[in-house]
């Protein structure tokens, strides 16, 4: 088995959908998500506030200096990642693409590293 | 390799131990004769080999999954081999690959040449190209692309990605985009040796067989289309030159895959083919049935290539005038043969100046040196005229 991290991406100052349109796709990830659950693959899901809601921890001359973030000003953000465990990234595109279809942004594919013990 | 991939689920340990199992063939054979399944005994091998490997170098884990894959590797049937190639042709196609990785992974793992003239082939440094398909390799690896043929549902899109590979890989062929020579014969052959492997492992798949129907009527006019090195265009094409028995490979194969009665674009551009092919001379060219073919090819599968087409079939029936309205509607400004087909219209309708300014740009944009040639000998006869 495989972990896979599922990033809804976003174009920075892209607008939200007006909230009846955010609610619909709200209920349809949920449902999406149970769907996971069910089939055993979910391990994670969550929702991001903003880049802009972040703090940033730098190691500075053996300090740790706190600034706001973000760390870096990019044009695609995350907004929100699902992590499922699966035997291989077919599987893993399929549940991905189920996101795609609910959440209408680019959804993002990426395995974890597996440490042999 | 395909069979030792599956065992070992790593391209890179398969390809090592084919090697080896290659260099032992080497060694073994001129005295100890040929064995009855030379191909068996290759993949017995080869699996040996990597088994050997994964015991001195593995950790106690993977030595346990190594003695797993022993006992799961029992007798290897001809159809293993036939799926294993299949599956290896859908991993290698596999849309999370950029597509210049699929290639250069489909032509190194299915077809037969070294890396060294795939990279000749795309005018590539082969460090370059290497790294490319080292690149792929680990990215199969570390994604976890599976080594499978895709489900029923998946399947005609991931199939159409295969083709396209095969396609391309002949279009670069056929009309080289770059470089010096008009023609690299080798991956013609190759393109088509790959879609006879995919004809013969999916005989059910009218398009499969479409592609393969058309780059075989397209290939027979090879030598017609090269003389001395310079370009020849289709009308002008000695037909005498054209390859009878691949002509009719192609229209037989073209007949099969029409009677299961499911049209995609692959067979309507080898019915296009196939209809020049019946013309005795380009004069008596179905040009009727050629237009009706790009109209069915433009509802299934549009696009600006196919409607530049469209045009010139519009054109030979008369309509150079409409031919060019169609042109100069077609978002194509980049496209080299765009601009010479423009001039071509232009210089029928007697529009001289917007001609010559046409092939100018048409020059520009063209970087294969055989058809800028040709684009050159264009323009130098419509100025003496």
């Amino acid at each position: 088995m495989k972990q896979y991290l599922l990033s809804v991406c976003y174009q920075a100052g892209s607008t939200q959908p007006p909230p009846e349109a955010l609610n619909k796709i709200m209920s349809d990830v949920m449902a999406v998500q149970r769907e996971m659950q069910t089939a055993g693959v979910w391990v994670f899901s969550g929702g991001l506030h903003p880049p802009s809601s972040s703090t940033v921890l730098r190691h500075q001359n053996g300090e740790i200096v706190l600034t706001d973030g973000p760390f870096v000003d990019t044009k695609e953000q995350i907004g929100g990642i699902t992590i499922v465990q699966v035997p291989d990234l077919d599987a893993a595109l399929d549940w991905a693409r189920k996101l795609a279809r609910v959440i209408t942004t680019p959804i993002e594919v990426r395995p974890f590293m597996e440490y042999r013990s | 390799m395909a069979v030792i991939t599956r065992f070992l689920g790593d391209i890179s340990l398969a390809e090592e131990a084919v090697q080896e199992a290659f260099a032992t063939a080497l060694a073994r054979w001129p005295q100890a004769g040929i064995p009855p399944s030379p191909a068996g005994w290759i993949i017995t091998t080869a699996r040996n080999k990597a088994l050997d490997r994964l015991r001195r170098e593995a950790t106690r884990s993977e030595r346990q999954r190594a003695a797993q894959l022993l006992t799961e590797a029992e007798q290897v049937e001809e159809h293993d081999v036939h799926d294993d190639r299949l599956r290896m042709i859908f991993t290698c196609c596999h849309p999370s690959l950029a597509p210049e990785a699929q290639i250069a992974l489909t032509l190194r793992l299915l077809g037969g040449l070294s890396t060294e003239e795939i990279a000749h082939a795309f005018l590539v440094p082969p460090a370059t190209l290497a790294q490319r398909i080292s690149r792929a390799k680990a990215k199969i690896r570390d994604a976890g692309i599976p080594y499978h043929v895709p489900e029923a549902i998946d399947l005609p899109a991931r199939l159409s990605a295969v083709l396209a590979v095969v396609y391309l890989i002949f279009n670069e062929g056929y009309s080289a985009a770059s470089g010096d020579e008009l023609l690299r014969g080798e991956l013609c052959d190759e393109a088509i040796r790959l879609g006879r492997l995919l004809a013969a492992l999916m005989p059910g798949e009218p398009e499969v067989l479409g592609l393969l129907a058309l780059m075989i009527l397209i290939d027979a006019r090879r030598d017609a289309r090269s003389v001395g090195g310079d370009l020849v265009r289709l009308a002008e094409q000695d037909r005498d030159r054209w390859d009878e028995s691949k002509l009719e490979e192609g229209r037989a194969l073209l007949r099969g895959c029409l009677t299961l009665n499911r049209p995609g674009p692959y067979q309507l551009q080898a019915a296009i083919n196939a209809v020049h092919s019946d013309a005795p001379s380009a004069a008596h060219t179905d040009w009727r049935q050629i237009l009706e073919l790009y109209d069915q090819l433009m509802i299934i599968a549009p696009s600006p290539v196919v409607a530049l087409n469209r045009a010139v079939a519009v054109a030979e029936m008369g309509g150079a005038d409409s031919a060019l309205q169609l042109v100069d509607a077609i978002n194509l400004p980049q496209y080299y043969l765009l601009h010479a087909v423009r001039a071509d219209l232009l210089r029928r309708l007697g529009r001289t100046a917007d001609a010559a300014s046409a092939y100018q740009t048409a020059l520009e944009k063209c970087e294969n040196a055989k058809e800028r040639e040709f684009l050159e000998r264009q323009y130098q006869s419509l100025m003496k005229n």
